[in-house]
């Protein structure tokens, strides 16, 4: 199955898994699934319209993906989703 | 939540600092979570904002991803992220608070002239306001000495 992997500040709200695996063939159906399983994920990952944050990245590989523009991108058995939060700040 | 630092590891943040000056620096760190956070190792990581890096710092998302694998490598809590404030207080600005993420510690090191200031740290509240955490020396010996830090 495909994976979403966790980052750290993020296990918090899913019982310290550092992964979800999904049996979805989408990535918009595997984020739907994963932020039903923990709710809690919900307002630190998405938006109001539903949309990843934009301080939040989701990468397939290299590749940067987002659900609002790649949500049909079908994953297959090894795909590996992972949250990457973009780390950045100043004075 | 309290954090405690190691001195070398105190040091390594504010020598990091201190030689960015006048830009910001950033770097992650890693330890234990328990009562309170223990940091053991701190990672300095390039700053990979485009153009002024004299009040922005940003982590690329390869250098995150390599300290998440590192911290599962050596069975640690990858427990936050420290970045420097030039000529500035170690306070987080709205703009540190817009983009933070809830768990992490958020190390500041206020740079002054040049030289390390004070260093404090701050973590998101449920309410996603940063709250400050106190921080301490600890040597991580066998026993504990503890000392309130100078900021």
């Amino acid at each position: 199955m495909a994976k979403i992997i966790i980052p750290t500040p993020l296990r918090k709200y899913t019982d310290q898994n550092r992964a979800f695996e999904t049996d979805k063939e989408t990535l918009s159906d595997a984020i739907r699934q994963f932020v039903d399983e923990y709710p809690e994920v919900k307002d630190n990952l998405l938006d109001e319209e539903g949309s990843v944050r934009s301080y939040i990245k989701l990468y397939i590989g290299d590749e940067e993906v987002n659900p609002a523009k790649n949500g049909s991108r079908e994953l297959n058995e090894d795909t590996e989703v992972s949250i990457i939060p973009a780390i950045a700040g100043g004075k | 939540m309290a954090l405690e630092i190691s001195t070398d590891a105190l040091k390594k943040m504010q020598a990091h600092a201190e030689r960015d000056y006048p830009n910001e620096c950033c770097g992650f760190f890693y330890g234990l979570e328990g009562e309170s956070r223990q940091v053991r190792i701190v990672h300095e990581v390039e700053n990979a904002k485009e153009g002024d890096q004299s009040n922005r710092f940003q982590i690329s998302p390869k250098d995150y991803q390599k300290a998440e694998k590192y911290a599962i490598d050596h069975d640690l809590d990858l427990l936050g992220v420290y970045h420097s404030h030039p000529d500035h207080p170690a306070e987080p600005s709205e703009h540190d608070r817009k983009v933070a993420m809830p768990w992490f510690s958020y190390i500041i090191i206020s740079v002054q002239d040049g030289e390390a200031a004070s260093t404090r740290s701050w973590r998101l509240s449920d309410e996603r306001q940063f709250e400050e955490e106190p921080v301490s020396i600890n040597e991580f010996s066998t026993r504990k000495t503890p000392q309130n830090l100078e900021i």
